[in-house]
């Protein structure tokens, strides 16, 4: 398992996360390369379709990064985006995608250090976790 | 306090007394239409919107059958208003979902007199012509669940019933109450202001509940809760890996019956039948190459958990969506399931109440903080 490299996802907004992803950038600040980033407008517009297909398409991980409640530059795109999350980790849960491997984190545009700890951190915890069991049952199956 | 009117009826004729009372709405003008459940010239019982009071002789509102759930019915009766005013004879379970139609304003309850009927569960529908072939009848059924068994030789009610944790009809302005009456009776009951109204233009006179009533909603309640919670375990048990999930899914085709059956699936146009899904030769040859093969049709279980995820709050556990699959796939305990977890997260209960808001359509700015787990 010591070569497993995990596969997140990870939904940035434009504003505050994909902000402090670009400031890490431009501090020559490493994060893993596991981390795929695909910048949204909003935290908000994150339709849970998109995190059920990343997971279907084999996401060992899919990451949220949203504006601090009260930054949301749509003034609570963010506050919706957590609901929606509480939402589906419920109905995910059931079926052994749990909150390890399903992440929301607040990353303000100024944080490059906190964007490079959430990817680090989510990197080693879904190392240690091993493959999603979706990937695994696709497998199985072929 | 809600008041009662008692009323016997003779063998055979409890659909004639019923029948008297929506003639009566229709009559002193409470109401322009009765919508009800009827026998249809061909037989079968389907629901039908009574406007002629003489019309009203073929209901047969507690036929254990419900062949559409009603509360789409009565969304297409009074999502614009029409300033006629109609009667709703419903299921409970078909007026939690209308409750949950009115908050997603695909509904509106100002022009309607809600009339919820006591519910022992229905039959599917081929099993309900069978069975009445063989003489079952809404009264046979009623005294045989009055009795405590609702099961014949060969069939029983649906799951979805025998787990339903509401027998009688919350939110309803008029009741007719069955649970608990005396044999050869059923009561009425007016159980909000617009139910008084519509009692004295029929001019019932006013009692008290039937004595045994109140035990008889407890113990049915209590017995039906238990059964859901046994057969939850079971689904937990069984169903608790993606794996089980994509199993219990794998016979889906695509056809969709579920969510047209399915009275809260509000989506005017659903996503999986829109260009997004429909994929390129290329696309799919391509998912083929990754894994050497690729079932067909695909975004089977992806469909399953995005309608989860669509009516995780509002699925009342009707059963339709079981009743309407051509693959006896059970997907009305996976919809219960998500429906359990999904609104004991928000402390929410669909069809509890008008005024109770939906999860989704409100956030505050300091909830939830468990989702990040961050505090600044």
């Amino acid at each position: 398992m010591t070569d497993f490299e995990p596969q997140i996802v990870a939904f940035f907004c434009n504003w505050c996360t994909f902000t402090a992803a670009d400031l890490a950038g431009t501090s020559r600040m490493t994060y893993p390369p596991n981390v795929k980033i695909i910048r949204v407008m909003c935290s908000g517009m994150v339709d849970p379709k998109f995190v059920i297909k990343a997971f279907l398409n084999g996401a060992d991980g899919v990451l949220i990064g949203g504006c601090w409640p009260g930054d949301c530059h749509y003034i609570n795109g963010n506050l919706k985006a957590r609901r929606r999350v509480a939402h589906l980790t419920e109905i995910l849960k059931q079926y052994g995608i749990g909150e390890d491997r399903f992440w929301l984190r607040w990353i303000a545009a100024s944080d490059g250090i906190m964007l490079q700890k959430v990817a680090q951190e989510m990197t080693d915890k879904i190392k240690v976790l091993g493959p999603s069991p979706i990937k695994m049952a696709a497998q199985e199956a072929a | 306090m809600s008041n009662f009117t008692t009323i016997s009826y003779k063998e055979n004729e409890l659909n004639k007394e019923l029948a008297k009372v929506f003639a009566a709405l229709l009559e002193k003008k409470t109401v322009d239409a009765v919508l009800a459940p009827c026998r249809q010239a061909n037989g079968t019982i389907m629901q039908t919107l009574i406007t002629d009071p003489a019309q009203t002789a073929a209901v047969d509102p507690f036929a254990p059958i419900a062949p559409v759930s009603s509360a789409k019915i009565a969304s297409s009766l009074t999502a614009k208003p029409s300033g006629k005013k109609i009667a709703l004879v419903m299921r409970p379970c078909e007026i939690r979902a209308l409750i949950e139609l009115v908050k997603l304003k695909q509904a509106n309850l100002d022009d309607t007199l809600l009339i919820g009927i006591d519910c022992f569960g229905r039959f599917e529908n081929q099993d309900f012509y069978s069975l009445r072939e063989q003489g079952l009848t809404a009264e046979s059924f009623i005294k045989a669940a009055q009795g405590g068994t609702t099961a014949t030789k060969d069939q029983d009610i649906i799951e979805a019933c025998a787990t339903c944790e509401h027998p009688t009809a919350a939110n309803a302005d008029i009741r007719l109450c069955l649970i608990g009456a005396d044999a050869g009776t059923f009561a009425v009951e007016a159980a909000t202001g617009k139910g008084e109204k519509a009692f004295s233009d029929m001019g019932l006179s006013s009692s008290t509940a039937p004595g045994k009533r109140a035990e008889a909603v407890k113990s049915l309640t209590a017995a039906r809760q238990e059964a859901f919670k046994q057969k939850m375990n079971e689904y937990r048990e069984k169903i608790n890996s993606f794996q089980a999930l994509e199993e219990n899914m794998a016979k889906c085709i695509n056809c969709y019956n579920c969510r047209v059956a399915c009275p809260v699936c509000y989506c005017k146009e659903c996503v999986f039948v829109t260009d997004t899904f429909r994929h390129d030769s290329e696309q799919f040859v391509g998912w083929a190459q990754q894994k050497g093969s690729l079932k067909m049709p695909t975004d089977t279980v992806f469909y399953h958990l995005t309608r989860m995820t669509h009516i995780g709050n509002f699925c009342v556990g009707c059963g339709q969506c079981t009743s309407a699959c051509p693959n006896d796939i059970n997907l009305t305990m996976a919809f219960k399931a998500a429906a359990k977890v999904s609104q004991e997260r928000f402390g929410y209960e669909a069809g509890r109440s008008v005024d109770e808001a939906q999860p989704l359509t409100v956030f505050h700015h300091d909830e939830l903080v468990e989702v990040t787990g961050q505090m600044k």
